[in-house]
């Protein structure tokens, strides 16, 4: 999966289970998430689940804060260095 | 006999004075000593700046060594402590601060320029910076601070008036502001002594300190905890939120007694890999807040069958007024929460019809609480205090607004609320004040918030409908109700309308809404 699909993935992911409802053109790479009430810490939880489903990783408990899933950005980045060195 | 709560540091710090007596997540403790002669000096600076009995005194530190030596402290120079949570908004916590007129607030460094500036200097109590938090050094560094330019001499604490202020917790209010529960020292110490006479505890024990400060559940780890010389071991916030760190944590800690909210519980259930650890130190698994779907504790029970585990009951105004234990085996057909149960020894129940009138053994009403442990009011609201109580009887009956029904083996079973107050991670959230915050946005016209059953709860979910009919970012109203509101309290999903439905009398349709 190149990063733009990665990006997408995440992207329709977290409009479709935490933001129903939103123009998907308002959810940009660098919208804030945690520091916004967009993400409280089940979603988080949630979404860590999903994404070591969906892209066979690992996210230790350490990863899953405001620092590495803020953003769509973050969220891809921290994915992308999972599977680049898997 | 009653007391005022330093008086159990007092003796624990002569019995003791070589235990730990708070233990922080990461590395700071302090002993009982210690925390006897750091509370002290927070005393004296306190009185140096002019706090005197009955004045509020405001906390905004995160839960820390330092913080447990600020409420001691707080309480023998005689003053009521006010804790905030750091992470609510500003806006908020400055409200309630100005709210019960505090005289002094304690805080972190980082914090205090964003209090002056809402206060704007209409209201000016003194402001005592602390660089961050963690094992005391912090607190001792600002005291250290402040002596050397003006030394505070050691001063006497004031003569113990069990029937002044210990604390007031700040609730959500139903018309928008947040509203304080005044408790007096006596509440306290008829709670704890309950505790006291049902949890054996001991100064071995470990105690978890999970529920945040302002909270009504810290009071059974704090006081507790220090009464019987144990160990208060504190959950800081970003772990108390992370099942997996938190399950094992526990064990880690080798943690007796666990107090918290359901949800957390639950989460560990689940997520927290609990077979894997040793939890033979844990004697008991208590839980309060809110409703814990059975599947979820029948889980928990297997997973860690040691343990004894009790349902407490009771909101903020009356904390722990009715006990449950859970029995040893959930029959696997039971679908059904585990029941409220009876009152405490300390405290008398009656179930009432809306009239106020008792009802019969086996009809459902609203629960009553009088005794020891009700609350002397809200602060400043005088009206919401009246109502607050049974009109017409000797004596205060507190009404919890919970609608029960009294079961044939004598339990309670928790049916519903009369009002519109829910309960989500243990947090208790009034929808009125989120459609207060939702009023307060330019483009919104009109707002309503309902509260529906999910698999972890509940969901708040938000009606709106936009002023010009253009519709909203969902990021945005997210955002918007963040900087007004604590987290828990955003609501989850956002619903736009044109309009929202009305009743005949025009008042916005609920049933309509949920029936939609």
């Amino acid at each position: 999966m190149n990063p733009a699909e990665i990006t997408s993935t995440i992207r329709s992911h977290i409009l479709q289970e935490f933001l129903p409802g939103e123009d998907p053109s308002a959810l940009t790479d660098t919208t804030p998430l945690v520091t916004t009430g967009i993400l409280d810490s089940i979603a988080v939880l949630r979404l860590v689940t999903f994404l070591e489903g969906q892209f066979r990783i690992t996210i230790e408990a350490h990863e899953a804060d405001a620092q590495h899933l803020n953003t769509v950005g973050e969220i891809a980045r921290l994915v992308q260095s999972k599977l680049g060195t898997a | 006999m009653t007391y005022v709560l330093p008086e159990l540091l007092e003796r624990s710090a002569r019995a003791f004075p070589d235990r730990t007596a708070v233990e922080e997540s990461t590395e700071g403790s302090i002993t009982y000593a210690e925390l006897m002669r750091l509370s002290d000096r927070v005393r004296d600076r306190l009185i140096r700046v002019g706090v005197r009995p009955g004045d509020r005194v405001g906390m905004m530190i995160r839960k820390s060594v330092d913080a447990v030596a600020t409420l001691f402290g707080v309480m023998k120079a005689g003053a009521a402590y006010v804790p905030v949570d750091p992470t609510a908004p500003m806006e908020r916590c400055a409200y309630i601060f100005q709210n019960c007129a505090v005289r002094a607030i304690v805080a972190e460094r980082e914090h205090v320029r964003g209090l002056e500036r809402e206060f704007a200097g209409a209201f000016s109590p003194v402001l005592i910076g602390v660089d961050g938090t963690g094992g005391g050094g912090p607190l001792r560094a600002a005291l250290d601070g402040l002596d050397a330019g003006d030394r505070a001499p050691p001063a006497e604490s004031p003569p113990a008036d069990p029937a002044a202020l210990a604390y007031i917790l700040y609730t959500s209010g139903s018309t928008g502001k947040p509203k304080g529960v005044m408790l007096s020292h006596s509440n306290a110490a008829a709670f704890v002594d309950w505790c006291s006479s049902v949890f054996d505890p001991r100064p071995t024990d470990r105690f978890s300190s999970h529920a945040p400060f302002h909270f009504d559940l810290s009071i059974l780890d704090i006081y507790v905890s220090i009464k019987h010389g144990a160990a208060l071991v504190l959950v800081d916030e970003s772990l108390g939120k992370d099942p997996v760190r938190l399950a094992a944590w526990i064990a880690h800690k080798r943690i007796t007694v666990w107090y918290s909210a359901p949800s957390i519980l639950a989460l560990m259930a689940q997520f927290g890999k609990l077979e894997s650890q040793d939890y033979s130190s844990l004697r008991y698994v208590l839980f309060a807040g809110e409703v814990f779907p059975i599947k979820h504790l029948r889980l928990l029970k297997s997973l860690l069958p040691g343990p004894r585990y009790f349902n407490l009951y009771g909101p903020t105004e009356t904390n722990v007024c009715t006990w449950y234990e859970v029995p040893a085996v959930i029959p696997d057909d039971q679908t059904e929460p585990v029941s409220i149960g009876r009152p405490c020894s300390s405290c008398r129940a009656t179930v009432v019809d809306p009239s106020g009138r008792d009802v019969a053994r086996g009809e459902e009403g609203e629960l009553c609480i009088a005794g020891p442990h009700v609350l002397q009011g809200y602060w400043d609201l005088p009206e919401q205090t009246k109502n607050a109580f049974l009109p017409g009887r000797d004596e205060r009956w507190y009404r919890t607004g919970d609608i029960v029904i009294e079961q044939a083996d004598g339990n309670y079973k928790f049916l519903g609320r009369r009002d519109r107050m829910v309960k989500k991670r243990g947090f208790r959230i009034e929808l009125g004040e989120i459609e207060a915050a939702l009023y307060r946005h330019p483009k919104i016209k009109e707002a309503a918030v309902v509260a529906l059953p999910s698999d972890d709860g509940v969901t708040i979910r938000a009606y709106i409908s936009p002023a010009g009919g253009e519709r909203l970012s969902i990021i945005e109203l997210k955002g918007f109700c963040s900087q007004r509101l604590p987290l828990y309290m955003v609501p989850d999903v956002f619903e736009q309308r044109d309009a929202l439905p009305k009743t005949s009398t025009d008042k916005i349709d609920y049933q309509a809404l949920l029936r939609a």
